[in-house]
């Protein structure tokens, strides 16, 4: 292992291997796919195409089950944040700082909904859909990926609120500052860049959902990720899939670029570590 | 004229630990009281009851006349500065002084001038853009004090404000604040644990322990006269000694003095400067150590029991470890049952 502080610079190898692993495992896939994408004759054996260019990409965007599935991912996503930010933020704010009876298997449960195998619980939410005539429909998966989002959008944001100095809100109370002043303008943005870190996973992590999607949605509701799976599964073209999937980065990395603006590299891992 | 009023005020906490019991106390318009008191003696509960951060589960606290023992702290008329100063990071200085007058929907433009006046007043004229974590400890306290002091509230309260400032800047930030709560006349309640810091800023001290007034007085009259044995422990140097009173003397080991009380078990209070050594044929202590402070000498006295006693003297040289002394007592005060009986 290597030293916190070696008194003279060295190869650090095992840090080397590592990045290298990480490399392989992460970057290696993604730049297959992304060639792929970009590809339109690739014959066994040759190690690089044949042929590059754009043919498949104007296939794919040409399709209007393709834009739709775009469109109606991003309206997913958002509408799906936004709700889950609506109930689970002053849902965080109440763990974090009041005590009421039940409290603390409250929010257990929270936590332990995702404990367990998931699919078993979307089987059971799935019947109780059906009933409610939800199935199928765009609020019937915003329901269920609701649910998905809840875990990390109470847990992160209760860490958030609890991390924030008591005195700074007495302070403000002091000043003359209503208890709900005192949320808007001293709470939150003390917990804020945390919490913009949970908007954002909330958000991505939406946005690829496809067990949920799938379950509820089929076949009515059709999201970015299962258009994916489905032009993989049934057709032997890789290039739909692989232009998807390059597509599906750009939220991704919309998101981070905002997430690097709003809240700067520190304050997002510091987000991260509670 | 009373502007605080705290009347029998208790607080039980839910552990049920007695924090403040029975306290009473009123403080007179401009008059700056300290809350004097070791760790854990009820001091910063008690100003969080005044300011409205905990509510007490007994007694009355009245501000000029009105029953402010049930409003919650943004309708109350008084400011805190905390030990912490919680000056809120998201806000430069500006904005951290300027939200209370916000809150009130003042112009901007008088809002700009009164931050920018009580800015001037804590000496951080010109600082108003800066972030709070970019200022020094001494600073962001100057910054928390106008947060407080721009609102022009009837009652400041400090919660050890300088307590995480070294000696230098606490002294001066001590003289500044005692300034300006002058010059503006302001009422107000300092909690301390700092001895020096009471004795020199105070108009009136209270003496606090297990939440409960010991004593209430003067600076100097506190000093001087300390009603329980726990304050006169408490302030300043002092010579205690538990022993007994027979025949109108106090005898503790080889050492009595004349002391014309009731015969039975007292706590005898002498002041290391009221107690004088002498040359003695039948020494009744020993001299244990000599220390030199500059401006006057130490002298650590050992009874033939093992009490250890301090005495004051102007010349050093007279004496050194392992010699016997005569005690000559000038001034003392006895206690019986937690009472003082007797002052000379
Ligand atoms: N929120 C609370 N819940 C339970 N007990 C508390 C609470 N706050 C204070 N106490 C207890 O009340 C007593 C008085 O505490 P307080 O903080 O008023 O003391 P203090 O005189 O300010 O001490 P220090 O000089 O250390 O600040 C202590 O025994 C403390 O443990
Ligand atoms: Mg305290």
């Amino acid at each position: 292992m290597t030293t916190l502080a070696p008194a003279h610079p060295r190869i650090d190898w095992s840090g080397m291997v590592l990045a290298l692993l990480l490399t392989l495992v992460i970057v290696g896939p993604l730049l297959v796919v992304a060639t792929w994408a970009f590809t339109e004759v690739w014959r066994y054996p040759n190690i690089i195409p044949q042929q590059f260019g754009f043919r498949f990409w104007g296939q794919t965007l040409g399709r209007p089950d393709v834009w739709n599935a775009l469109i109606l991912s991003l309206r997913l996503s958002t509408v799906v944040t936004l709700l889950s930010a609506l109930i689970c933020l002053p849902a965080a704010y109440a763990f974090a700082r009041m005590t009421f009876p039940g409290r603390d298997i409250l929010f257990f449960s929270f936590l332990a909904g995702h404990a367990f195998p998931k699919f078993g619980l979307l089987v059971a939410i799935a019947a109780i859909f059906l009933q409610l005539d939800l199935i199928g429909t765009f609020w019937g998966v915003v329901l269920i990926q609701l649910v998905g989002t809840l875990m990390f959008m109470i847990w992160i944001p209760v860490a958030a609120f609890q991390a924030v100095d008591r005195r700074m809100e007495e302070a403000a109370r002091d000043v003359g500052a209503g208890p709900l002043r005192v949320f808007w303008s001293i709470t939150l943005p003390q917990a804020g860049p945390t919490i913009a870190a949970a908007l954002l996973l909330s958000f991505v992590g939406t946005f690829y959902e496809t067990e949920g999607a799938w379950l509820i949605g089929a076949p009515g509701i059709r999201t970015m990720p299962i258009l994916m799976i489905s032009y993989i599964n049934n057709q032997m073209v890789i290039q739909y899939g692989a232009v998807l999937s390059v597509l599906l980065w750009v939220p991704s990395f919309i998101a981070l670029m905002f997430a690097r603006r709003i809240i700067g590299g520190g304050a997002f891992a510091r987000g991260f570590g509670g | 004229m009373s502007v605080l009023n705290i009347a029998e005020v208790t607080k039980t906490f839910s552990g049920g630990t007695n924090a403040v019991d029975r306290f009473s106390l009123d403080v007179a318009g401009g008059e700056l009281v300290c809350l004097l008191g070791p760790s854990g003696s009820g001091k910063s509960t008690l100003l969080r009851m005044v300011g409205g951060f905990e509510q007490p589960t007994g007694g009355r606290i009245t501000i000029d006349g009105e029953d402010v023992t049930h409003l919650p702290p943004e309708r109350r008329p008084t400011g805190m500065v905390f030990q912490s100063h919680a000056l809120w990071t998201h806000m430069n200085v500006f904005k951290n002084v300027a939200f209370g007058l916000r809150l009130r929907r003042m112009p901007a433009k008088q809002i700009r001038e009164k931050v920018e006046a009580v800015l001037e007043l804590v000496g951080l004229a010109g600082y108003g853009d800066r972030m709070t974590t970019q200022l020094s400890g001494g600073q962001q306290q100057r910054v928390a004090l106008a947060r407080s002091l721009v609102l022009e509230p009837k009652i400041l309260l400090l919660d050890e404000p300088f307590a995480s400032l070294d000696q230098h800047l606490r002294e001066r930030l001590r003289d500044e604040v005692r300034d300006i709560q002058q010059r503006l006349g302001i009422t107000t309640l300092f909690v301390t644990h700092g001895q020096d810091e009471a004795l020199s800023m105070a108009d009136r001290i209270v003496v606090i322990a297990n939440g409960r007034a010991e004593q209430i007085g003067r600076p100097d009259a506190v000093y001087r006269d300390p009603k329980t044995p726990f304050v006169a422990g408490f302030i300043g140097l002092m010579n205690l000694i538990e022993g007994e009173v027979k025949n109108g003397h106090f005898i503790r080991s080889e050492f009595t003095t004349p002391l014309p009380i009731a015969d039975g078990p007292a706590t005898l209070a002498i002041r290391p400067e009221a107690l004088d050594l002498t040359a003695s044929n039948a020494p009744t202590a020993r001299v244990h150590r000599v220390t030199d402070y500059g401006s006057h000498g130490l002298v650590d006295l050992d009874l033939a029991d093992g009490t250890r006693l301090k005495s004051t003297v102007a010349n050093l040289d007279l004496f050194q470890a392992g010699q016997g002394v005569g005690l000559l007592p000038r001034a003392v005060a006895a206690y019986r049952e937690n009472q003082q009986i007797y002052r000379s």
